[in-house]
């Protein structure tokens, strides 16, 4: 078994080798980590993919906006992941974007996965029949396990959540009550001699 | 009185780190303390008569082992190199997290000794191999096998009986990750599990000796005096490999010299010194002459540099008996003062480490701060301003941003991975092929061209609009950021010009491990000796912490 260290080393050395810059190459290194750290297929979808640069040319995605659309050429998903994750402050202001003809989509992934822990909010996913939430980089949800090579995503759907409760106000409460069990009631005399007792509070 | 820390600029000189010596928090030194009421065994020891075979050590405390698996195999004399591109050893060696199973050294044996062409479990932690000083190791054999010692100025003119050539962990050649074991309390500090294995071997060694020596003639052989081992250490041949770890780990490098810093700028605010600790700094001061007066080398280089060494610390002493009054206040600040006007930097440094002997109270806090969580410092804040990146530039690189690079000496060299042993090298890009396949080690260059693009453009545009159209600096706009944070986590030289010293670099982190005796063979490989005058493993329990400065 190869070690995350092992994944990240060489996934960068390769992207050098594909034309990046280092310092993208070592986004794309931490990245595959996190993919095989997931469980998802970052080297198997990364090889493939310098595989196919070699004879074909992807658009450079270098401004984000709501609608990304590339009528010839899919986008790399490295560098419209990178200006994603360079851009992220600016772009949760968008709340929904959308990509058309992105290529190796779950090169993608662990660009926005980053991007949801700097902006402090849960980023969905949606392409084809796969959906994601992105926890925070802390980990990722998946209706879909896709466990091999996806060479392009025809339309993605990216929505930036709110930070919202997940339950109801009477989930909630139901439970806070449940809680309360654990309390014991005081009684009048250990009351009156807690921390503040016997003063006014205007001396 | 407040002392502020030494400026990062003078600190970070390569020459200055170059000058550094092993101390209190060197790694070694903080792994015995740490492991010294483990409990030691030897499990297994399964060797022919001539010493080959496998061998099992561990230390244990509750429900943790750590076991060194080592394995003793025949290599003729032709196959016998210290060089990195050698594919036979006497002996390798691994860590194994946990006891391993009859399944275990079978898998183990296959595989550590190739070493780097081997593959490894998580269940390894550590890798290692090691060769013979056969001159050493035989004569050794030849005496205790006829019921002698052996002759002592041999020994000590090496100080070791074998040494290593790498020592690999975090990951390497499917070695566990760090991230799996990083929780563990016991190993909350850098390289402690390659000190734990180095440490083992060098145990190994003697019990090897004293066996084949005992099969040689078992009538009459004894056993390698236990004196005589303690002043025998590991021997390691390091080169380049050791040289990038440094820039590419700057908030690791950053946590070791700030660690360092804090504790000379502590014991320079140390009011008034209690007698005993200030006869312990004497006495480790005076007792240290034999590490200088033994330390030989064959290079000019380093010779004349334990030269000015001696020289310095004999003044020093000197002046302390004559001329200097502990019971004065803050006395180390004065002998600070001192050194800085009348020492060399091998000897401020030399004795800046012998200063943190009395002060445990200050130094084992320390310890625990000198690792790194460095992923938490990878992404570059973009949104921030391009004329914040430039006062960084401005006052964290200020003597770098005045370094020509297009002078051809200040851009002569370039560091690549080689193609057979993966390993990084040094060359000169104007005589040698495959500069433009350079790693990004140039951060002097770097940092000039990342200060020039920005020096003009608009001061309000955002890290992400610029980053937009010169991805090629994105490596060096990250590092401005975290030297920001961080500011001892850059080496303030130029690593390409033409009058590098790359030991210089290997220097500084052998420094940290606690070696002792830099023997430069060349500009770019050096010999050293680690757990010379250590405690062996059954006297652990009880040491003398000041062994370094104890040698016989």
């Amino acid at each position: 078994m190869k070690s995350l260290s092992e994944i990240d080393t060489t996934s960068k050395r390769a992207s050098r080798a594909s034309g990046f810059s280092w310092g993208i190459a070592e986004e794309v290194g931490k990245n595959i980590r996190l993919l095989e750290l997931f469980g998802l297929p970052g080297v198997k979808n990364l090889t493939q993919y310098y595989l196919d640069r070699k004879s074909k040319k992807y658009e450079d995605l270098k401004i984000i906006n709501q609608k990304n659309i590339s009528n010839t050429l899919a986008f790399c998903p490295i560098i419209a992941g990178t200006s994603f994750l360079d851009q992220s402050k600016k772009i949760e202001d968008f709340k929904e974007l959308t990509f058309e003809n992105l290529a190796y989509p779950l090169l993608f992934l662990p660009f926005l996965s980053r991007s949801s822990e700097l902006i402090g909010k849960k980023i969905s996913l949606a392409f084809d029949k796969n959906q994601f939430l992105m926890n925070l980089n802390v980990n990722i949800l998946i209706n879909n396990y896709p466990g091999q090579i996806i060479p392009l995503a025809k339309k993605l759907e990216i929505k930036i959540l709110d930070n919202e409760d997940s339950f109801t106000e009477i989930e909630w409460k139901n439970l806070y009550t449940l809680s309360e069990e654990t309390f014991v009631e005081e009684t009048e005399s250990l009351k009156q001699s807690g921390a503040g007792a016997g003063l006014t509070d205007n001396d | 009185m407040k002392i502020e820390l030494r400026n990062p600029n003078e600190v970070m000189k390569l020459s200055r780190l170059g000058s550094f010596h092993q101390s209190k928090l060197s790694f070694l030194r903080s792994f015995l303390s740490e492991f010294k009421d483990w409990e030691y065994k030897r499990d297994l020891f399964d060797l022919d008569n001539d010493g080959f075979g496998t061998a099992v050590y561990s230390f244990k405390k509750k429900e943790r082992i750590y076991s060194l698996v080592c394995f003793a195999n025949k290599i003729s004399d032709d196959e016998r190199s210290d060089r990195v591109i050698a594919t036979k050893w006497d002996a390798a060696f691994t860590l194994h997290d946990g006891s391993p199973t009859k399944e275990d050294i079978e898998r183990l044996k296959n595989e550590v000794p190739k070493q780097e062409v081997g593959r490894l479990s998580y269940k390894e932690l550590t890798l290692s191999r090691a060769n013979k000083s056969v001159r050493v190791f035989d004569h050794v054999v030849n005496n205790l096998s006829e019921g002698k010692q052996p002759d002592l100025d041999l020994l000590s003119s090496v100080g070791y009986l074998y040494r290593t050539t790498a020592v690999y962990g975090s990951g390497k050649f499917g070695l566990a990750d760090r991230f799996r074991i990083k929780n563990r309390e016991e190993i909350n500090g850098p390289f402690r599990l390659e000190m734990m294995l180095v440490y083992l071997v060098r145990q190994f060694t003697f019990d090897q000796v004293n066996h084949v020596a005992k099969c040689k003639n078992p009538t009459k052989a004894v056993s390698l005096d236990k004196a005589i081992c303690k002043n025998l250490g590991i021997g390691n041949s390091t080169g380049l490999g050791m040289a990038p770890f440094i820039v590419n780990h700057p908030t690791l490098l950053n946590n070791w010299i700030l660690t360092r810093e804090t504790a000379l700028k502590k014991i320079r605010e140390i009011q008034k010194v209690k007698p005993r600790d200030s006869l312990l700094f004497k006495d480790s001061l005076k007792k240290s002459l034999v590490n200088i007066t033994s330390w030989n080398t064959e290079s000019s280089y380093q010779q004349k540099k334990i030269k000015d060494l001696l020289k310095d610390v004999q003044k020093l002493i000197k002046f302390i008996e004559n001329d200097f009054n502990f019971d004065a206040d803050y006395p180390f600040n004065k002998i600070y003062l001192w050194l800085e006007q009348n020492a060399c930097a091998e000897c401020t440094e030399y004795v800046v480490s012998i200063m943190m002997e009395p002060f445990d109270n200050i130094i084992k806090p320390l310890i625990h701060q000198m690792s790194s969580d460095e992923d938490q410092y990878f992404n570059i804040p973009t949104s921030r301003k391009v004329h914040e990146l430039k006062k960084i530039l401005e006052d964290k690189y200020s003597e770098i941003l005045n370094i020509d690079f297009d002078k051809k000496e200040n851009n002569q060299k370039f560091w690549f991975i080689s193609k057979n042993k993966e390993e990084p090298r040094l060359a000169d890009r104007y005589i040698e092929q495959g500069s433009e396949l350079e790693q990004p080690l140039a951060i002097a260059r770097d940092i000039k061209k990342l200060y020039k693009r920005i020096e003009f453009l608009e001061k309000d545009s955002s890290i992400a609009e610029f980053l937009t159209n010169n991805s090629d600096l994105r490596h060096i706009v990250r590092r401005a950021f975290i030297i920001e944070k961080f500011p001892y986590s850059e080496i303030q030289d130029n690593t390409i010009s033409e009058s590098i010293v790359p030991i210089d670099m290997l220097r500084l982190k052998l420094s940290f491990f606690g070696a002792l005796k830099f023997d430069p063979r060349s500009d770019k490989w050096l010999r050293i000796c680690m757990f010379q005058g250590a405690p062996l493993p059954t006297d652990l329990k009880n040491y003398d912490d000041q062994w370094v400065y104890n040698l016989d």
